[in-house]
């Protein structure tokens, strides 16, 4: 693995390492996600494919969001922008007829990416609370934007009559989108798995830690943490082209505040600064979601409730159980009470 | 220190510096020289401004007049990274770490700053010798070899206060600006922290901020004495014992109670 091998080199977990996942981990992932299909199939249940993609398209967003929230500490609660960025680039692009995923795709990203640099130019110069509520007014200003314009199509938003257009492949078939969104999360995760693995990833961690020192040792501070907001932006961004897709249009609620919360929930669910944070809590969180609509129309309080035990059980996130496991089996060899 | 028929080489010199806070003149038209490869100790009563000048040497904080050069190149306006570029490093009163990562880790990430890289997103880390290579270096000249692997959190508050020299001085600065590195520690921490510090002379220029007086006159080549902002006085050990001013403000303030006024070593029979 081309992992940390300075901090790997020596036994021991400290947060330059905790957010960086095993070798075997992402391939059990890779196989589960690639076989899902197949076995929905056999099972005949092809809605499910479609669940599937979802939870795939928002633990990109998560995953994004993670890399800002859960290595770079900085808590954005506007991330709904470009995610909306991101959709409505590849619904307005289809509306006048540019199809071909090579263009809108890379479009998306690029407009998520730029506002997510123009955003974080002005709201890094703040912190904490001040950071959490400028990202909220910027993210709002999007939203307001979008019902406002008719050309956006306004409350109702905008359909993508035909799903983007690709060489060889037709999305309009489920199991072909499904592949697609596997295809392109799965790169935008070798992407973040190599940012984080980095030198750019590390100092991120370390400004988490303690940004004043960093800046005190020698590190462009701000200029780093613009660089990540940026990037997880430009992710978000992608993940909303693929959303617009997956839902077959956009609607203004892509743009909401509580969009951007429900990232910031499945960050923390799936765990804050854990490489698989944020598919683990796009995935709780869906398919709970999912699975107690079925079954009561008061599903939402059901969901609460649930969130709130898993919540308390792991504080830091479920992907943080397995350091938790490991250092209580750790202490138990050293005779120690586990802690 | 310096030879009487060389001139001595000025490292670091401010002009005219000044800062306000309101209507508090915390640092009052500024002229200080350091020379290279000094100890150079800058003293005064409590709230003479002694961490705000430092403050602006380091570039957290901004003068609102005045320069500031380093080797004869203007950095008034530089940011703290530039400044650590440039080759000054600082440590903290209060001990800034990483608490949750180890020593070994905590000085590598000073040596990354200065090998660069750290734009470099795709780049696989597979060669981090350097890092590895810089980190021991930095931990043996403060005398952390043994707790490399440990977390900064457990360690005792003197070995933080190492560490904390060792950060800095990983970052292979030319001037280090230490703020009270005996902050908090016991007579023998204290007396290690001193050792290490003279270590430093001829190889670093070093301003050293400082609250206990016997270290002050133990360790420095010179001193500057700030009061109120003011820079009154600055010369030897000697010099600054005998010089009336300082004298007077540190002995003549009835209402300074104990810990905020130091009596001067040498004048009231204690240290030197």
């Amino acid at each position: 693995m081309n992992g940390l091998s300075f901090a790997a080199a020596h036994p021991g977990h400290t947060p330059l390492t905790d957010g960086l996942p095993g070798p075997w981990t992402a391939i059990a992932v890779a196989i589960a996600l690639t076989l899902y299909p197949l076995v929905i199939n056999a099972l005949g249940e092809p809605f499910y494919l479609n669940l599937g993609a979802r939870v795939l398209v928002f633990a990109l967003a998560a995953s994004a969001l993670n890399l800002a929230l859960g290595y770079g500490g900085m808590i954005s609660l506007g991330h709904a922008a470009f995610f909306g960025v991101g959709g409505y680039a590849v619904a307005v692009m289809g509306q006048q007829g540019w199809l071909a995923a090579w263009m809108s795709f890379p479009v998306a990203i690029v407009l998520a990416a730029g506002t997510a640099c123009l955003i974080g130019l002005v709201s890094l110069r703040t912190r904490g609370v001040y950071f959490i509520m400028i990202t909220l007014a910027f993210a709002q200003v999007f939203f307001y934007l979008a019902i406002s314009l008719p050309q956006f199509g306004g409350d109702d938003g905008l359909p993508l009559r035909v799903r983007s257009l690709l060489p060889g492949l037709s999305l309009a078939d489920p199991m072909a989108m499904y592949y697609f969104v596997l295809f392109v999360a799965g790169l935008a995760f070798v992407l973040l798995y190599r940012l984080v693995a980095s030198r750019f990833g590390r100092a991120l961690v370390a400004i988490r830690e303690n940004e004043r020192r960093m800046a005190a040792i020698g590190y462009p501070v701000y200029r780093l943490k613009l660089m990540a907001f940026t990037l997880s932006g430009g992710l978000c961004g992608l993940a909303g082209a693929l959303l617009a897709n997956v839902n077959n249009g956009v609607t203004p609620h892509m743009l909401t505040w509580h969009q951007s919360g429900l990232l910031i929930v499945m960050v923390i669910l799936g765990g804050s600064g854990y490489f698989w944070g944020g598919l683990g809590g796009a995935a709780i969180f869906l398919l709970l979601e999912e699975v107690l609509s079925e079954r009561t129309e008061h599903w939402n309080l059901f969901l609460g409730l649930l969130l709130l035990f898993i919540v308390l059980a792991a504080p830091n996130g479920v992907m943080s159980l397995r350091g938790r496991l490991r250092r209580r089996a750790q202490a138990a060899k050293e005779g120690a009470p586990a802690a | 220190m310096s030879h009487a028929d060389t001139p001595p080489h000025v490292v670091l010199e401010t002009h005219g510096l000044t800062k306000r806070f309101g209507g508090l003149v915390a640092t009052d038209d500024c002229a200080l020289e350091v020379h290279s490869g000094e100890i150079h100790a800058l003293i005064g009563p409590n709230g003479a401004g002694k961490t705000t000048l430092l403050a602006q040497l380091s570039g957290e904080l901004l003068p609102d007049r005045g320069r500031i050069l380093f080797e004869g190149r203007d950095i008034t306006r530089l940011p703290v990274h530039g400044r650590v570029a440039a080759g000054i490093a600082r440590s903290f009163q209060i001990t800034s770490l990483f608490n949750r990562l180890t020593v070994r880790e905590n000085l590598a990430l000073s040596v990354q700053a200065r090998t660069g890289h750290s734009f470099d997103f795709l780049g696989t880390v597979e060669d981090e010798s350097d890092l590895e290579t810089g980190a021991l270096e930095a931990a043996e000249r403060v005398g952390l070899l043994d707790v490399l692997d440990q977390t900064v959190g457990t360690l005792s508050h003197g070995r933080q206060r190492q560490l904390e020299l060792g950060v800095a001085l990983a970052c292979h600065p030319r001037l280090l600006l230490l703020d009270e590195p005996m902050a908090g520690t016991d007579p023998e921490e204290s007396e290690r922290m001193g050792t290490l510090i003279l270590s430093l002379r001829g190889r670093h220029t070093v301003i050293l901020v400082e609250h206990d007086m016997d270290a002050v006159f133990r360790l420095a080549d010179r001193i500057s004495v700030l009061v109120a902002g003011r820079l009154i006085a600055t010369g030897t050990v000697d010099d600054i014992r005998r010089h009336p001013e300082v004298i007077a403000a540190y002995l003549g303030d009835d209402e300074e109670s104990e810990g905020r006024a130091h009596p001067l070593p040498g004048h009231t029979g204690i240290g030197a």
